[in-house]
């Protein structure tokens, strides 16, 4: 074995790369199972999946509408991941982008589109940044342990938006039906952003691959980019070399947090068009802020990686859409498999660490090799 | 009408609520400590208590039997843990996430299934109050106490029974030696993955409880997202209690009477927004871990993986 790879590096890179995909059909191997039992027949089932994401141009167009908040909250996990700081809050964060733009765009309806877009997605952007703030701050200055604070900033989150959404932003015409469904107006049409072709498809979509590259530029071609990485590599290092770590730690949550809240601004002005909620954060959210965490894993936390990550799983949620209106799977099935996914992504990272050590156990093996060589047997 | 909420029945009444609503915190709290003790963190708690909620109410409305459903919940609980286990301590995932992923599935699990078999809220006949002979008859602290179902009585006898076997006993000194100091444990024999394995099954049938104890003793319906994040603030409360059953008893408490302060001010009409007031547990949450941790240190090896020789 040691020496197959040792004469093939290829084959080990390229091991890294397909893992999380056969994790992901480990994972969809488990859905078929649970698909049998509820009595629908899996082949069939993930047929309809494959259709619903691209058997054609409108699947493909939705396929790439959902992959660009996944894009975008994928990002921000890779910024907070690098920086070594685990964010959970992707949800809350989302959420916040999308209510604080939401206000900009219906306090200011008779604005040109082309000032109030910016300004609203920029408003997105920093809402989403200040809710990532908090936890950032609470873990670099009072030690407070993010994972469990960011999950609590969701529940905050969800509140809050519901409170708003229900009360102060609630639609008029909600206000005088009885019905009073909990959504805003729908924000003026000169606000929408422009449709690519005549499908769904939006700029947001170009936008979250502009930010892509941004963010790879950011963290390996400048100084604060390298600094956040050294902070998640080693603080301790980190710290003799004078870098200031609490507030690297910070600058990553709230960058983090900030391309969250894009993805929801996002999500309101190319998608929605208004601000809506189920009670949960999952109706406007659609688990975004947690699927953003794997497809920052299957890309291997790089910018670029998260690029085709975020459409696979675009594609894994248009489809499977799909296959519950085919089968009449509930939708709880894709929230299931979802979490199969993760779990089946973060563990099979056992055996790339696994590789990984060998690699290495190899290049101390060769000197051995070579030493024991002189000694005849 | 604030003033409603100070007449001697109201406050017995949250008191009382406070007790009985503290159970599910208790039992999962006092699992995960278990676990957290012994270096893993279990975020998923929240999904295993879906998944034994729906276990429990289930079985009980299938079988009109209140113990099939607890074991139920504890069966599905210990696979569930058993799961974690595989996940955490051999396959060494990051704890974080894939404590996120197990939310996913047993959020998504429980609702599928409960679509499928049940469909619609229908209602069991959960365990019901047990008055203790003589106790339960002083006034006040008769109704606060000694009136409640058997699952509240089980969760506050496992509150001494967990600081005992934790701190007194052979298996607890294993549990916090591998929490501590994995390889110093492992130098001394101490199978490291063994006691993680019976912390995160023992965790798991513990949430699996606390789910049970929503579904067939508090609340006695199931539906979708029936504990709306009740296993994250069980999470935390472990941190805010500083790793010590009694200090997790003191969370429990406080965050139960928090909750039955907020439905009371509903029940009493007083014009705070729901929606605020919900949100509030969790501000006092984060409030709480502010300063909890600036008391006590987590175990050092909380997270993190064991590697033999690494």
């Amino acid at each position: 074995m040691q020496d197959f790879y040792s004469k093939h590096p290829k084959i080990l890179r390229a091991f890294d790369i397909l893992l999380p995909f056969i994790a992901t059909l480990a994972a969809l191997g488990v859905g078929a199972v649970m698909l049998m039992v509820f009595d629908a027949n899996p082949v069939v089932a993930y047929g309809a999946l494959l259709e619903g994401a691209f058997g054609s141009t409108n699947a493909v167009a939705d396929t790439l509408v959902k992959a660009t908040p996944l894009l975008l909250v994928a990002l921000g996990i890779c910024i907070a991941f690098r920086g070594g700081v685990i964010n959970i809050g992707g949800e809350g964060q989302l959420l916040l982008g999308a209510v604080a733009s939401t206000l900009v765009g219906l306090s200011n309806p008779n604005m040109p589109g082309y000032l109030l877009i910016p300004l609203a997605l920029l408003v997105g952007f920093f809402a989403g940044g200040a809710w990532g703030a908090i936890p950032g701050l609470l873990k670099a200055y009072f030690n407070v342990n993010e994972i469990l604070s960011t999950i609590m900033m969701n529940a905050i989150a969800v509140q809050g938006m519901n409170y708003l959404l229900r009360g102060p932003m609630i639609d008029p015409v909600q206000l005088e039906s009885a019905s009073r469904i909990p959504q805003t107006a729908r924000l003026s049409a000169a606000f929408d952003l422009p449709r690519l072709i005549p499908t769904r498809l939006h700029l947001g979509t170009g936008l979250a691959i502009i930010a892509a590259f941004l963010v790879f530029i950011f963290l390996w071609r400048t100084v604060v980019g390298y600094r956040i990485r050294a902070v998640g590599l080693n603080p301790n290092a980190s710290r003799y070399a004078g870098i200031n770590v609490p507030r690297h730690i910070v600058l990553s949550m709230l960058l983090s947090g900030a391309f969250c809240g894009l993805a929801g601004a996002i999500q309101v002005y190319g998608l929605h068009h208004r601000m809506f909620t189920d009670g949960s954060a999952t109706g406007f959210t659609g688990s975004a802020g947690f699927n953003g965490i794997v497809v920052a894993l299957f890309g291997q936390l790089h910018p670029l990686g998260a690029i085709p990550a975020s459409f696979l799983f675009g594609a894994l949620i248009v489809g499977a859409n799909k296959l519950q209106r085919v089968m009449q799977v509930p939708s709880s099935f894709i929230i299931a498999l979802n979490g199969l996914v993760v779990v089946f992504v973060v563990s099979a990272d056992y055996w790339r660490r696994r590789l990984a050590r060998r690699r290495e156990a190899e290049v101390v093996g060769e000197v051995t090799i070579s030493s024991e060589a002189e000694v005849p047997t | 009408m604030i003033a409603e909420l100070f007449t001697t029945t109201v406050l017995v009444g949250i008191l009382a609520s406070g007790i009985r609503l503290s159970t599910p915190y208790l039992f999962a709290s006092l699992g995960e400590t278990f676990g957290q003790k012994s270096g893993v963190l279990n975020l998923g708690v929240e999904g295993i208590m879906l998944l034994g909620a729906f276990a429990a109410f289930y079985t009980t409305f299938i079988t009109e039997n209140l113990w099939l459903g607890l074991l139920a919940a504890i069966i599905v609980g210990g696979i569930m843990g058993l799961a974690v286990a595989v996940i955490s301590v051999t396959l060494k995932a990051q704890q974080g996430i894939s404590g996120i992923g197990i939310y996913l599935f047993g959020l998504g699990m429980s609702e599928l299934l409960f679509r499928k078999t049940l469909g619609t809220v229908e209602i069991v006949s959960g365990f019901s109050s047990i008055y203790i002979p003589f106790l339960s008859d002083i006034p006040i602290l008769g109704e606060i106490f000694f009136q409640q179902n058997l699952l509240v009585y089980f969760a506050y006898i496992m509150v001494p029974v967990s600081w005992f076997v934790l701190s007194k006993t052979t298996l607890g000194l294993k549990i916090r030696a591998v929490g501590e100091n994995p390889e110093a444990a492992d130098t001394l024999g101490v199978s490291v993955s063994g006691v993680r394995y019976f912390t995160q099954i023992f965790g798991g049938v513990m949430s699996g409880i606390a789910g049970a104890s929503l579904s067939i003793a508090l609340l006695n319906v199931f539906q979708q997202n029936l504990t709306s994040g009740l296993g994250f603030i069980a999470v935390a409360l472990v941190y805010f209690g500083g790793w010590r059953p009694l200090g997790v008893l003191v969370g429990s408490l406080i965050f139960s009477m928090v909750n039955a302060l907020q439905l009371w001010v509903q029940v009493l009409n007083i014009p705070i927004p729901s929606d605020i007031a919900v949100m509030m547990p969790y501000v006092l949450t984060i409030l709480a871990l502010v300063i909890a941790v600036q008391r006590v240190r987590p175990p050092s090896a909380l997270t993190k993986p064991y590697e033999r020789g690494g």
